[in-house]
């Protein structure tokens, strides 16, 4: 009964009960939500900070609360779940302030503050969870508690894709609640150990092990956008631009993808895996996933429908490194979990600006927008260019481990092809974005200027966010060797899941 | 100490009486009376939590003769969740009647409602079981009329003719056992009965007796119409807590009385015909203009799922399995009960602001009552079995059971029944969204809105996170004597 034994059950609540709270308020008391939200997204941050301390030191934190006989909520600190807390709780912290700036004076903003507190909640169980029940169980939330963010503006088109949202994330729900019912008839409610859980059972459970593996990973690929299960992600850009940045880098797209690392090394193990060849079908579901949603991307003209196409293909990274075997392409895909979110999330911040500055939706009206709002597209900029994966930002890092990853796996026939084919396909769709935005000349008046040009290029609770998720991306390449890096984390990582 | 048993049902029974004679204080009596009452089931519960199941003659006279009151776990559990769901009714209903008429009326009859409730829950023999049903369906008719308007009228009407049958049908079982065996007392009967044309005929004439009070498909064609047109606080009380009831003795009936004489296919019979409520059930509230008419349906697709777990009863060998099972039976239904509660309230809180309940008008008045609609989206969370639930464990058992015996048949109509509910659900929850302003207040009526809200969230948070030690109470009853030795 110490600290050890609450800690993970601690930083669940310190966004839940302020988010409770938020919904009891008043829309006009806005200084009470500001310190709300800001208390519950720093006070987890320090007990982030004291968790990552106290597993570097060795401590064991569980929190374990009993549903049903057999039945256990687990919430566990390992080093996958301390990586994936971490970059949620930093992002809901920049985010959360975003927030506060884009949806100054809009209508509803309790509502929206209160769910934004519970889709992180959910966020943050998801990632300590401890057993795929629990897992489960919070990925559940998510669904529920992102719909409202989706349907938040409550325009046909906001409900319609809120609906659209639903209709997948549920139906892959079920999907993941019968693969985990069906694993735990076979093997108990199995729990998360580095390593997997499953490769004693006997050799004629192997045949259902594989149709609960498919059933597992659609129900995880529908949120993680693997091609063909994608196809909300593009129709939920109608959400607000904080909630966009939460969904592609944090929450919801990042939940499939981090869930789909746990069932592979934490459940199956990744040997085992390879073993029942489930692999090479993620694989390839990873590669055309990648190679389609850069392909889609190219011929948007809404810049957040050519984000969302970007997303589809990027996560698909996390997986791709997942399913190739061996040490070095763990640590790729793994990494992408926290560089894909750094340099995603910058996009989204900037597209917002774009849209509340200056009325800008589309790349097709972007002509010289660096000139107007230079630190927006700066921001932009090292986004994009990570993405692509020009050194040193922190895309980069990820697709030299996947490459080595490959080679050393002797895969690297079919994965390089894949890498550079992507990476080409990212320049063709983000470099003419950065040439309109610096090289061309305005086309005149923007769509539309409610921020005078004269009191800065944007309000600096806009600002600020994507100049520190820009740096942090470029920091997480630059600094990739550094102690505490997300790379030095996803080596540790990968060293525990083979046993080196 | 055992008189805490007596209090649930002397107490309503009290209460009626005197708010029969005082009608104009008939809500003072009646919250006064439902709290006393809601005490007197948690002793209930307690008692039967740390000491193990109760028996208690009424009057003292040995059994077979007087009224022998029994509770054990399960009759205590759905006790105390009907006295919950009773009182949030009863605290909503001050608030929602306005024509002093229909007021008067009420309490009576309502307070007559809660009392057959508890004493079918606490009956210790079969012909006790037959009055308090026939008393339960005759106030629940005079209740699900007193609004007067004429839909409401004609389909009590049927529920009445239909409630007669039921009783009738089952009576008929009843007089087979008596015939058969001398004794109507459920732990002497249990120790005689054996698989025999007499004991099947009896079954067979209960059980259909009393799935027509329980609306299983294809017997539920009264229940819709009945439940949506019902005033706000009896529809919630018909469609989470009678119908439920009838469900508790069938569940009573197949584990504890007839277990020797039921056969896998007549509980597989039972688990097609909620498979097809299921299906059915979901597929009508989803395609319902209505908001209440959509939870009506939503009952029969609910009741379904309770009947599934008959044949995976059977399928399962006694021990930790079926016990699992079991509890998440009684949690589904527990949940469903506040759940559905807590629906039929907060619509009856938005039909009263828009004057009407089609669906597809609902948007403004939503975004004007957000406590209301964050209650219907907690309770729709149960409904569809969404973590965390009470439903979702229940649901992860019925899955788990259903597997373990190879039983896979039920599985996708589980997982159906969930995305149509979801579909039906949302339905209602997209129209929370909207340019209409901020809502000015966050609770607009208290006494209306607070007792639906928690109820929904005793559903959804407290049945789902707090749930453990209803197995560890189930557990302790099972092989108990106070039912004739029920298997768990």
């Amino acid at each position: 009964m110490n600290l050890d034994h609450w800690l993970p059950g601690l930083i669940v609540l310190s966004s839940l009960l302020p988010g409770a709270v938020i919904f009891l308020l008043h829309e006009g008391s806005h200084r009470l939500r500001t310190a709300l939200n800001l208390a519950g997204a720093l006070s987890k941050l320090l007990l982030v900070m004291v968790m990552i301390w106290g597993v570097f030191h060795g401590h064991v934190y569980e929190t374990r609360w009993a549903l049903a006989p057999g039945l256990d909520l687990v919430l566990r600190a390992d080093a996958l779940s301390v990586l994936f807390v971490t970059l949620s709780t930093v992002l809901w912290l920049l985010t959360t302030i975003y927030a506060i700036g884009y949806l100054e004076g809009s209508p509803h903003r309790s509502r929206f503050f209160g769910f934004f507190s519970l889709c992180v909640t959910a966020t943050v169980g998801l990632a300590l969870a401890g057993n795929l029940l629990t897992f489960v169980i919070f990925y559940e939330a998510l669904t529920l508690t992102t719909y409202p963010l989706v349907a938040h503006r409550g325009t046909p088109e906001a409900i319609h894709g809120a609906r659209v949202y639903l209709t997948y994330t549920l139906s892959g729900g079920v999907l993941l609640l019968l693969g985990a019912v069906w694993l735990s008839t076979l093997a108990g409610p199995p729990e998360f150990v580095q390593g997997g859980v499953l490769s004693d059972l006997p050799a004629d459970l192997h045949g259902q092990l594989r149709w609960i593996f498919l059933l597992l990973i659609a129900g995880l690929g529908v949120k993680a956008a693997l091609v063909p299960l994608h196809g909300w992600l593009p129709q939920a850009m109608v959400a607000p631009a904080p909630v966009s940045a939460l969904l592609h880098a944090v929450a919801v797209v990042k939940a499939g993808a981090f869930g789909i690392v746990r069932v592979v090394y934490d459940v199956y193990g990744v040997a085992f895996a390879d073993r029942l060849g489930l692999l090479d079908g993620l694989a390839a579901a990873a590669a055309v996933t990648i190679l389609y949603g850069s392909l889609r991307a190219l011929t948007q003209d809404s810049l957040k429908k050519r984000l969302a196409y970007s997303t589809v293909s990027q996560v698909s990274y996390i997986a791709l490194g997942t399913a190739v075997l061996g040490p070095l392409a763990t640590i790729g895909g793994v990494v992408h979990l926290v560089h894909q979110g750094l340099m995603k999330i910058t996009l989204f911040f900037a597209a917002g600006n774009y849209a509340e500055t200056l009325g800008v939706h589309k790349v097709s009206e972007m002509d010289g927008i660096g000139r107007r709002m230079p630190g927006t597209t700066l921001a932009f900029t090292v986004g994009a260019l990570g993405m692509i994966g020009v050194p040193p930002i922190a895309g980069f890092v990820t697709k030299w481990y996947l490459a080595i990853g490959a080679l050393a796996a002797g895969q690297g026939a079919w994965v390089l092809p894949v890498l550079v084919a992507s990476s080409l396909l990212n320049a063709a769709y983000f470099l003419p974005i950065l040439y309109r935005a610096w090289f061309r000349a305005p086309a005149g008046l923007w769509p539309q200027e409610p921020i005078p040009a004269t009191r800065g290029e944007t309000l600096a609770a806009l600002l600020w966010p994507p100049l520190t998720t820009a740096a942090l991306a470029l920091a997480a390449g630059l600094f990739a060797a550094a102690p505490y890096s997300p790379l030095e984390w996803a080596q540790l990582i990968a060293r525990r899941e083979y046993g080196l | 100490m055992t008189e805490a048993v007596v209090w649930t049902v002397a107490l309503p029974l009290g209460g009626a009486l005197v708010a029969a004679l005082a009608p104009r204080h008939g809500a003072q009596v009646g919250v006064a009376i439902g709290v006393a009452t809601l005490a007197a089931a948690v002793a209930v519960l307690v008692q039967v939590a740390s000491g193990g199941p109760l028996r208690y003659a009424v009057g003292g006279w040995t059994p077979g003769l007087g009224i022998a009151l029994h509770a054990d776990a399960l009759a205590a559990l759905l006790l105390g969740m009907a006295n919950l769901v009773a009182l949030a009714a009863s605290v909503y209903a001050t608030a929602y009647f306005t024509q002093a008429a229909v007021r008067e009326r009420f309490w009576s009859l309502w307070l007559l409602l809660w009392t057959a409730l508890n004493a079918l829950f606490l009956a210790g023999d079969l012909f006790n079981i037959y009055v308090t049903l026939e008393l339960m369906g005759l106030a629940a008719v005079a209740l699900a009329a007193l609004g007067g308007q004429r839909p409401a009228v004609a389909a009590a009407q049927r529920y009445l003719v239909v409630g007669m049958l039921g009783s009738m049908v089952y009576l008929g079982g009843v007089a087979l056992v008596y015939a058969a065996y001398g004794t109507l007392d459920l732990v002497a009967v249990s120790t005689r009965i054996a698989p025999e044309p007499a004991a099947w005929t009896a079954m067979a004439l209960m059980t259909v007796g009393l799935l027509l009070k329980a609306a299983l498909f294809p017997l539920h064609f009264w229940l819709p119409p009945t439940h949506a047109n019902a005033p706000a606080p009896v529809s919630a009380a018909l469609s989470a807590l009678v119908v439920k009831a009838a469900f508790y003795l069938v569940l009573r009936l197949w584990l504890d009385l007839f277990a020797p004489v039921t056969t896998p296919d007549s509980s597989r019979l039972l688990g097609v015909l909620g498979a097809a409520a299921v299906l059915w059930g979901s597929w009508q509230a989803l395609r319902a203009e209505r908001l209440k008419l959509m939870a009506a349906y939503s009952t029969v697709a609910q009741l379904g799922y309770l009947f599934l777990f008959f044949p995976l009863f059977a399928g399962l060998p006694e021990g930790s399995a079926r016990a699992a099972a079991f509890g998440g039976a009684v949690l589904l239904a527990l949940t469903h009960g506040c759940a559905k509660g807590a629906l039929f309230l907060a619509a009856g809180v938005l039909q009263r602001r828009a004057g009407h309940d089609r669906v597809r008008d609902l948007q403004g008045t939503a975004q004007g009552l957000p406590a209301t609609t964050f209650t219907i989206a907690l309770a729709g969370v149960a409904l569809i079995g969404l973590p965390p639930s009470g439903a979702f464990l229940g649901k992860w058992q019925l899955l788990t059971a259903a597997i373990a015996t190879g039983q896979w048949v039920w599985v996708p109509v589980v997982l159906a029944g969930s995305l149509l509910a979801a579909a039906y659900v949302f339905r209602v929850l997209g129209h929370a969204f909207g340019h209409a302003p901020g809502p000015g207040r966050r609770v607009t009526s208290v006494r209306e809105e607070l007792p639906a809200l928690a109820l929904a969230l005793i559903a959804t948070l407290v049945l789902g996170l707090g749930a453990a030690p209803l197995w560890t109470l189930l557990a302790a009853s099972a092989g108990s004597p106070a039912f004739g030795g029920a298997p768990f």
